[in-house]
């Protein structure tokens, strides 16, 4: 209508929740040739809101772009927010050439998270991940080892293409393969000079070590990895019910009303990330 | 209380409201005609039966700022734009295009609110008119909405020389109240033969006994994967015309906008019929023109009664099937699937 007077009213500026906060970056780290995590704090020092694991942010810069990612951090960590950043486009180009001490926006956090006060409490848990999947899984992982005695066993099963793709690998051998009852297994898709760890996709890897179906089993990666880890824990007796994973669709508002992540009646923004394989059965295959 | 007003004396009542509130109503330019803000000069309109454009933009705008931001030295700032703080009048609305703000509501007066929008409604009021010549396009008869008396603030109706109006809520009567020495109260019953006549002449219309109990009965999956989508999208262009002039579409995008001192990050309506809609780094969810021809469709008439205890997000006004350029519109999907009335 361009005449309303209202979109350019002088009226009063009541925060709406799609107006970000400003996060500043302090810590920077190169994961793999492709992948950077970000610690960002707001310009007080102070962590920026509380989150729980698996919920995401839009993380921007203004006149880049704006994006969804997960918070990889733990919310037992009460210092900062984290995010494994990957370089695929726009904004993540942009994202991956700023130094600390550089500002963003940031708005959330959004979306369901495990449930890992209810559903996941006393359970026995097997967290599968492969590349960048390990984003969301680290967040449960050390909100896990931090309340330790709340779980059953853990047992981690994380993949990636090379070595050198393997994200938050300093913290995977210093912190989780060091910490008692929990098993780690790590794997890369090829021979590589310098690996003496398992060599093979994630799906046959978990077959070969054959778990047990008494646990509960939290699952994140590339879609075709998802598909074939689905398979492979079907055979080895799982029910769909014991397997958690996230969707991850093109979101713009993350509060549900966009429209832009809307499969069947859900928002994935909103009503997931998490979901539950049983509940993603009734959802048109739309992700 | 019901009132009227010489219809001669209409430019009265407008300048009245105008004086205290923005005034929105049908305005002619260009042959075209569509809400615009009233002026002396405005050629109003209230004989056309449906505007080109929907209201929706008077409460949703096509286009609109969220917040501005600039980086000086390092420091990002963030300006919020201001919400709209005047009283306006949206005069003229169809009882359909009414029905279609309540649809938004659900979406965006939901937790969490959008403020930008709470606030148009806040200050909103809705003037509607009874539709008292239908079209043969109109099927609002079969999402249960009542043309001959529309749910508004305020309800009028064109009879003889007179306009009346009836205000329906305590907005309507705050209005009524502003306007009072233009109006001279008068029978309820003078517009009863009125709303008689349109009921009967939509009781006829070709669309008005469309049924869609398929789309309450029939599982979810089923409807998705029906053959029929793969029969009935062909033609689709992908325009998006259908979701522009749609009433409840209300699907929007975020981009920025590079202004001299810094970045205008701003929301603008969106389609779920372009390709682009959900295009992610690893793939696209629906890569086909059916997929996304089944989305719109399946989200009025499927996924969003799902949400809203049964209502659809459609309401019958008409305007994809007059304004599609391949020819196809709900009304064939409704058909094609089944509820051919
Ligand atoms: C719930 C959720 C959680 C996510 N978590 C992470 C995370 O922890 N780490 C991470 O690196 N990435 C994550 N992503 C993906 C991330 O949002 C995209 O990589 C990002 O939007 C790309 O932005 P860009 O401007 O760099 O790319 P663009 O320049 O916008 O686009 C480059 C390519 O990416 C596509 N793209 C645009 N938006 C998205 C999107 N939302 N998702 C995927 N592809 C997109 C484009 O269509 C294009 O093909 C997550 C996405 C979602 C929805
Ligand atoms: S259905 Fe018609 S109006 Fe809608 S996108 Fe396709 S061609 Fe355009
Ligand atoms: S789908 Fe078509 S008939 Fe229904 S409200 Fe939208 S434009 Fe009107
Ligand atoms: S991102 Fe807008 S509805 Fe989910």
């Amino acid at each position: 209508m361009g005449e309303c007077t209202c979109a350019t009213g002088t009226g009063n500026k009541k925060q709406d929740i799609l107006i970000p906060m400003i996060g500043v970056i302090t810590d920077i780290r190169t994961e793999t040739p492709d992948v950077k995590t970000f610690r960002v704090v707001g310009r007080d020092g102070k962590k920026l809101f509380e989150h729980m694991p698996g919920q995401c942010a839009m993380v921007s810069v203004p006149g880049v772009g704006e994006a969804m990612f997960s918070i990889t951090s733990s919310p037992t960590n009460t210092q900062f927010q984290e995010f494994s950043i990957k370089r695929c486009g726009v904004l993540t180009d942009c994202l991956h050439g700023m130094s600390p001490g550089d500002e963003v926006t940031v708005r959330g956090p959004y979306g369901n998270a495990f449930p890992v006060e209810t559903a996941l409490k006393g359970e026995n848990l097997l967290f599968i991940a492969g590349g960048i999947g390990l984003a969301p899984l680290r967040s449960v992982i050390n909100y896990v080892l931090d309340k330790r005695e709340n779980y059953g066993t853990v047992e981690i099963l994380y993949g990636s293409r090379s070595m050198e793709d393997l994200v938050q690998l300093k913290e995977i051998q210093e912190v989780w393969c060091k910490t008692e009852g929990v098993d780690v297994y790590l794997t890369i898709d090829r021979e590589q000079e310098g690996w003496n760890g398992h060599v093979g996709f994630v799906p046959s890897y978990l077959k070969e070590i054959g778990f047990s179906t008494n646990k509960t089993v939290l699952v994140c990666g590339p879609p075709i990895m998802i598909k074939f880890v689905l398979s492979g824990l079907m055979e080895m007796g799982f029910k769909r019910e014991q397997i958690y994973t996230t969707l991850e669709l093109r979101m713009k508002c993350g509060i549900g009303k966009c429209g832009r992540c809307n499969i069947g009646s859900k928002y994935v923004c909103k009503d997931g990330p998490v979901f539950r394989f049983d509940e993603i059965d009734e959802l048109p295959p739309e992700y | 209380m019901m009132y009227k007003i010489d219809q001669a004396r209409l430019g009265e009542l407008f300048a009245a409201i105008a004086e205290k509130k923005d005034l929105f109503l049908p305005v002619k330019k260009a042959d075209q005609t569509d809400f615009a803000l009233w002026t002396k000069e405005a050629e109003v309109d209230l004989d056309t039966l449906r505007t080109v454009k929907s209201p929706k933009d008077c409460f949703f705008p096509q286009s609109e700022t969220l917040y501005n931001t600039s980086l000086e030295e390092g420091k990002l700032s963030i300006d919020a734009a201001a919400l709209c703080d005047r009283d306006f009048v949206v005069f003229g609305m169809r009882a359909c295009d009414v029905q279609a703000v309540k649809v938004l509501d659900n979406v965006f007066l939901a937790d969490p609110v959008d403020t930008y929008y709470a606030a148009r409604r806040e200050h909103a009021v809705l003037v509607a008119g009874a539709c008292h010549e239908p079209e043969e396009t109109c099927f609002c008869k079969v999402f249960g909405i009542d043309a001959a008396a529309p749910a508004a603030d305020v309800a009028t109706w064109r009879v003889g020389e007179a306009l009346y109006w009836k205000a329906l809520t305590k907005k309507g009567e705050a209005l009524s109240e502003v306007v009072k020495e233009h109006l001279t109260p008068a029978e309820e019953s003078a517009v009863e033969e009125a709303q008689t006549q349109i009921r009967s002449i939509i009781d006829k219309l070709p669309y008005s006994h469309l049924k869609l109990d398929v789309f309450k009965e029939t599982p979810m999956m089923e409807l998705f994967d029906s053959d029929r989508w793969e029969e009935m999208y062909k033609p689709c262009l992908a325009c998006g015309t259908c979701t522009f002039v749609c009433p409840t579409c209300q699907c929007y995008d975020i981009r920025d906008f590079k202004t001299k001192d810094g970045v205008q990050r701003y929301r603008c309506w969106d389609s779920c019929m372009y390709s682009d809609f959900t295009m992610m780094a690893h793939g696209n969810m629906r890569t086909s023109q059916m997929q996304r021809f089944r989305q719109r469709f399946m989200h009025k008439l499927v996924y969003y009664p799902d949400n809203y205890e049964g209502m659809f997000s459609c309401v019958g006004c008409g305007r994809c099937v007059s304004k599609c350029p391949a020819a196809l519109n709900i009304v064939k999907v409704i058909k094609t699937m089944g509820g051919e009335g």
